[in-house]
């Protein structure tokens, strides 16, 4: 008898060796598509409260805090990634005769993928980590409960304006990530390469056309609901992570945000690829 | 029978496989303080949290003006939540925004108000809560007291039916507990609201309860008036009330009412049966006036000087006081006659009238509001009680003769 019970023991621990990681990558997964059905209705909450009264200066504030304020890092980012792609560019077409093609190279991979790409990084960075710690700490210090308490939609106060704010701020900083990258290109290509400075600019003119400007836009705008969902999400339910609590939740949650945002850019962005092309 | 403004009826809560409450039953009546005492962690700020809607039961009900708020639609349990106010324990101030942006918060969002409008009333809760320097400042650059006094002002800004206070006075000095519990009293009774406060400052708030609900247990052990609590027997008298009071009132050496009612009882204890004692009356009439000219403060320690006075004259001959009432004094005179306490007093009279004014208008003289004028009366009331007489009815006595004592104009300027 007593054999028979070690027998059954042995059989069960065996069973829960083998089916623990499926039991857990189940436990995850389910987590996971909960967690994503959770974030769309939040965004589409969010996204309807935008048209509510009361909620131009908060995008406008927003716009500032979100937009304005990220200029210089995407000025920065975009003159030196453009310079290094002049540099690059520049160097290799020289072994195939081909210089002439580099202002058409620079301002293609630009427009159409590195500019909306790296733009959307840098916000995440500076004021998508904003945007999630901000909230996280009105969470946890009962600031969201208040408005609640205060009959003020959270929603509509705190997330609302931001995504607002997001979709206005990413277009207009990829632009202009895209024209500074060009003039980096310049920069390194014609000024220290000695590539020819009409070729380069007659190649930037011709071989840009809209489509390709409304595409690098359309990934913008992606990018920003993607972001901006993704960081006031975090934020949002911060004080309702099962792994830490309080300013630890914040942290954790602002840590969270910026890698889900960045891992979900390039995500969205192959996907918006595939469809566009 | 009064239908409850709003009612629990066995209502349950779990945080996971913790029981925070447990078929809780309660009735708040509507114009009324309604006080929910209990030990730290006990629920009560989850109770509160249930009435204002941030949290549902796991089961139960509660109702409103006796109707279900589960059978409530969307815009009437809207409209029931938009006549409620929540002042938070940790204050739950928008520490990007100013003072005057905090409280400003419900009105610009929640109202068509013009900006002249939202300002005005704004700038009057910031004067009646005594932040008119901290208007432009940021919680953060604020001492806790202070922060308080914001979240009271954006609490009362929007005119609310009913006010949940969770622990309104906690981390005051007792000088600020007592004038934020009068100032809840003042505008209770001014405004009409109904209030509900969570607090630990006993007996401090009982002065200015109607009601007092005790969580013991996960449950509402009593519900009903202060006197009643005094004449109730359970296990959560000795746990609950006793852990919460101090041995003596900090702001006058006062004694609480329970612990006045025990202090009296042990001299009645020793009494031999032919000896009599007396109680004094004192009430402070037109209170208001210090208040509306001076501020909180200011009256409270108007009330502090005369206890202290009646402490340094009836101490002497053995006597002991309590605060029976926001602007009522009882002291007990144990050795003396009518008589002889009618000689006592009028003593205390001439010497009030000599020296004592002065200590109680100390706080208004000091108050920063000059050029305003208030009339104050002292009235006070003897009644002599045999041994084997129940307190409270030759309080009661003592006060239906009461008569004026003292009456003194003072200015802003301290002129009396």
């Amino acid at each position: 008898m007593r054999r028979w019970s070690r027998k059954g023991e042995a059989e069960r621990r065996l069973g829960a060796f083998v089916s623990g990681p499926f039991a857990a990558f189940g436990r995850s997964a389910i987590r996971w598509i909960a967690d994503s059905g959770a974030a769309v209705i939040f965004f589409l909450l969010a996204s309807l409260k935008i048209f509510r009264p009361k909620q131009f200066s908060k995008i406008v504030q927003q716009v500032y805090s979100i937009g304005a304020r990220s200029s210089p890092i995407i000025l920065l980012v975009g003159l030196f990634t453009g310079m290094v792609l002049g540099l690059q560019m520049s160097s290799a077409l020289v072994r195939f005769g081909a210089q002439g093609y580099l202002g058409s190279i620079v301002a293609l991979s630009l427009v159409r993928e590195l500019g909306p790409v790296l733009a959307a990084i840098m916000i995440t960075a500076r004021a998508g980590s904003a945007i999630t710690a901000e909230i996280g700490i009105q969470r946890i210090s009962e600031q969201v409960d208040a408005l609640a308490t205060m009959r003020i939609d959270p929603v509509r106060y705190l997330v609302s304006p931001r995504l607002a704010a997001a979709i206005i701020s990413f277009p207009v900083l990829t632009a202009l990530f895209d024209l500074i990258g060009i003039v980096g290109g310049y920069v390194s290509g014609v000024m220290i390469m000695g590539a020819n400075s009409g070729t380069y600019v007659f190649r930037v003119q011709s071989s840009l056309e809209l489509e390709d400007i409304v595409h690098g836009f359309i990934k913008a705008v992606v990018f920003a609901v993607v972001v901006s969902t993704v960081c006031c999400f975090q934020g949002y339910f911060a004080h309702m992570r099962a792994d830490s609590h309080g300013a630890k939740a914040v942290g954790l949650s602002t840590t969270s945000a910026v890698v889900l945002s960045c891992v979900l850019i390039l995500l969205s962005d192959y996907i918006v690829t595939s469809f566009l092309i | 029978m009064e239908t409850p403004l709003i009612e629990f009826r066995n209502v349950s809560k779990r945080f996971g496989d913790r029981n925070v409450l447990e078929n809780v039953d309660l009735r708040i009546y509507e114009g009324q303080v309604t006080t929910i005492v209990g030990l730290s962690g006990s629920g009560k700020s989850v109770l509160l949290k249930h009435i204002i809607g941030l949290l549902k039961p796991d089961e139960g009900t509660i109702l409103f003006r006796g109707r279900p708020v589960s059978t409530m639609k969307r815009e009437e349990i809207e409209t029931v939540l938009g006549r409620i106010s929540y002042m938070f324990q940790d204050n739950a101030l928008f520490d990007s925004l100013t003072v005057q942006e905090n409280i400003a918060l419900p009105l610009r969002e929640t109202t068509n108000l013009d900006m002249a409008e939202i300002d005005r009333r704004v700038m009057a809760r910031i004067e009646q809560t005594e932040l008119g320097e901290a208007a432009r400042r940021y919680p953060s650059e604020l001492s806790g007291g202070m922060q308080k006094r914001v979240a009271l002002a954006r609490a009362l800004v929007t005119d609310p039916r009913i006010v949940l206070f969770d622990e309104p006075t906690s981390g005051q000095d007792p000088l600020r507990r007592n004038a934020i519990l009068g100032m809840i009293a003042q505008y209770q009774r001014r405004l009409g609201f109904t209030a509900i406060l969570v607090s630990h400052e006993i007996p401090d708030v009982f002065f200015i309860s109607n009601r007092i609900l005790v969580l013991y247990e996960r449950r509402i052990a009593f519900q009903g008036s202060y006197r009643e609590l005094e004449d109730f027997d359970h296990p959560l008298k000795d746990e609950v009330i006793g852990s919460m009071e101090g041995l003596q009132d900090e702001m006058a050496d006062l004694y609480s009412r329970r612990q006045f009612k025990v202090l009296h009882h042990a001299h009645s204890q020793g009494r031999t049966g032919w000896e009599p004692y007396s109680v004094v009356v004192f009430a402070l009439k037109g209170i208001g006036s210090i208040v509306a000219s001076f501020g909180d403060a200011a009256a409270q320690e108007a009330i502090r000087g005369m206890a202290l006075f009646a402490m340094k004259r009836f101490g002497a001959v053995g006597g002991f006081s309590a605060r029976r009432n926001v602007d009522e004094l009882v002291s007990v005179l144990p050795f003396a006659g009518q008589a002889e306490a009618e000689s006592l007093l009028k003593g205390f009279v001439l010497d009030i009238q000599a020296r004592g004014i002065p200590e109680i208008f100390a706080g208004a003289r000091g108050a920063k509001v000059a050029g305003g004028s208030v009339e104050v009366t002292v009235l006070a009331g003897v009644a002599q009680g045999e041994a084997d007489e129940e307190i409270d009815s030759v309080i009661d006595a003592a006060r239906s003769r009461q008569m004026e004592i003292a009456r003194l104009r003072c200015d802003g300027g301290g002129n009396q």
